[in-house]
């Protein structure tokens, strides 16, 4: 077993009578990515707030970097860079003047901090505004320049909170790159997130955090096979033949309207093969075959949602005996 | 390094970027400049027949109490700068970068001591610009040695750390920027019931203790007695007993404010 990056175990965290985390535990392996995923509200920033240092827990055993939280809070801090979800960079001074105050309280050297800084401008694409007031910079610079200020020190584990939010697409994506390429460094990043896709995107593991406690856990094509809603969609434009698929096939729903059939499945090869073969035999041919995969969506409202709560994780299917459905595709059109 | 160096180090990389805000964006500090220097000009210029007239006798002419008025300016003038500290310091916690701090393996006290540190220093900037306003219109100290400078000197640097301390504390007790600003006034109001402008004999008798012993008026007088050679007493022991219990008053009251969890 690979050693563990982050450990939580029955973290606890009220404000006044309002329960936050409601003892949850997390474990993070090194090297990859956790995302943290939840409603607003759900607890996600006070579980980052919490394992960067910021917030006292009220319960739980704590570890980062292999240090108790509790006991030696500062050998955590030296591990561990924190891009929190409201821009920490200083809007009075620029961009530069941000990056090498970060070299100075890692205690770089004059000339490692100049070099540090000249290479982290370069790498964000932040050195034409390098001399500009950082109060200056739109959203996406601020967090490019956020991100390049937590790497200054070369932490091994990134919190990002939300890092995304308020981005446009472009610079959304651009953020995901930086992301990725910081784990092809080996680093570990646990990444809190509303967007199901960049969890999706980016995320080994995702928890779903509801109201202080974890509703589910494992990758992105784990938590999909959770929750039923897999389905075959057969469209027609021939009437006649929408009709005679309607009898040739069983347990389908209508839409009369559109001369759309559904068909649950759960998209593997055999079942395919199976409607196929019975479209084939009643000599029906459909204008177009869609398969659809439960996404993240499907998963984040049915385990959100409160009152329709999926039971445990004992249900979780077993990996075996599957076909090559990744979970990375939400819609595979013929 | 030693943990004293590397907290020395952290302490300097703060004090540097506190003094990066006030060189980028002066006009705070400006601002709060104009209050002891206008009040020294209107004093002077406009009440001061009147005011000297009422001293002493009534045989003072301006320049007499341009000397009485000036040593009480330059410690207001240390009351106003601090307000400073206190916005800043209020404006400063409200933002990520000390979030950023605080995940940090830095040494946690560098953050106010930064903060402290640059305010007195631009005090001693102020008192440096408004003294430099007093000699212009005529203020001569009478017979002050370079020993009585040099502890004149270290008088404002000590009064400057005490009050700057608790605008400290009131800075991050403060919600935001205004409520700071608003918290802080006292130290800018309390020069006015001190031996600034008019002697304390000159006052209501039951006012008299309170002007006598809040912490403007020994350190008014000690001053006096440095640079014009009146006499100082037991107001020295005061003024020093003074600047040091508010030090360490606002700096009991600050770092527990900064340690506690933000919300």
């Amino acid at each position: 077993m690979t050693n563990l990056a982050i450990a939580a175990n029955g973290l606890r965290k009220s404000y006044g009578d309002k329960t936050v985390l409601d003892g949850i535990d997390l474990a993070v392996p090194e090297g990859t990515v956790f995302s943290l995923l939840g409603p607003n509200g759900a607890g996600k920033t006070t579980a980052v707030k919490i394992l960067s240092t910021l917030v006292t827990p009220d319960a739980g055993d704590l570890r980062v970097a292999g240090h108790d939280l509790a006991t030696h809070p500062q050998a955590v801090r030296a591990a561990i860079g924190v891009t929190g979800q409201f821009s920490a960079v200083d809007g009075l001074i620029t961009g530069e003047e941000n990056m090498l105050l970060l070299a100075d309280l890692h205690r770089l050297s004059r000339r490692e901090g100049r070099r540090v800084t000249a290479e982290l401008l370069e790498r964000f694409d932040l050195v034409e505004a390098a001399s500009k007031p950082a109060a200056t910079y739109s959203g996406g610079m601020k967090r490019r320049l956020d991100i390049a200020m937590t790497l200054v020190g070369n932490p091994r584990i990134i919190f990002l909170d939300e890092p995304t939010t308020g981005l446009d697409p472009r610079s959304r994506h651009n953020m995901w790159q930086i992301i990725r390429e910081l784990v092809s460094d080996g680093v570990t990043v646990f990444l809190t997130t509303q967007y199901l896709e960049e969890a999706d995107q980016l995320a080994d593991r995702i928890a779903v955090l509801d109201d202080g406690r974890i509703a589910a856990e494992g990758t992105a094509a784990e938590l999909k096979r959770l929750i039923p809603g897999g389905h075959v969609r057969l469209r027609f434009t021939d009437p006649a033949a929408y009709r005679s698929a309607t009898l040739a096939l069983p347990r389908v729903t209508r839409d009369d309207e559109a001369l759309t059939l559904q068909i649950p499945s759960d998209g593997s090869q055999r079942e395919l093969r199976s409607l196929l073969d019975r479209l084939e035999s009643a000599g029906i041919e459909a204008d177009e075959l869609t398969v659809h995969t439960p996404d993240l969506d499907d998963v984040f409202f049915a385990l959100t949602g409160g009152s329709t709560r999926i039971p445990e994780q004992t249900d979780r299917p077993d990996r075996t005996g599957r076909t090559g459905q990744t979970g990375q595709t939400k819609e595979n059109v013929r | 390094m030693s943990t004293l160096s590397l907290a020395a180090r952290d302490c300097s990389t703060m004090l540097r970027r506190n003094l990066l805000h006030a060189r980028r964006y002066p006009s705070l500090t400006l601002n709060l400049l104009l209050t002891p220097v206008m009040l020294l000009l209107l004093f002077v210029y406009i009440f001061g027949d009147v005011m000297s007239a009422g001293m002493g006798g009534g045989g003072a002419d301006r320049s007499e109490y341009i000397a009485y008025v000036v040593p009480g300016i330059l410690l207001m003038t240390i009351g106003s700068t601090v307000i400073g500290a206190a916005v800043s310091v209020s404006t400063d916690m409200s933002e990520g970068i000390i979030a950023r701090f605080r995940t940090m393996a830095i040494y946690r006290g560098s953050v106010l001591i930064g903060h402290v540190v640059g305010s007195v220093l631009q005090s001693i900037a102020s008192v440096v610009l408004v003294g430099a306003v007093a000699v212009a219109i005529g203020f001569r100290s009478t017979d002050a040695t370079a020993l009585e400078w040099l502890a004149a000197f270290g008088l404002l640097s000590l009064f400057a750390l005490a009050l700057t301390w608790i605008a400290v504390g009131m800075g991050m007790a403060s919600p935001n920027a205004e409520a700071a600003s608003n918290s802080a006034m006292p130290l800018i109001l309390l020069p006015l019931i001190s031996s600034a402008f008019t002697p304390i004999e000159a006052m209501p008798g039951w006012f008299q203790p309170i002007a006598q012993y809040q912490p403007f008026t020994p350190a008014i007088e000690t001053l006096r007695g440095l640079l014009l050679g009146t006499e100082i007493g037991y107001n020295g022991w005061l003024a020093v007993a003074w600047s040091i219990a508010l030090a360490a008053l606002g700096y009991r009251w600050s770092t527990a404010s900064f340690h506690r969890d933000p919300k």
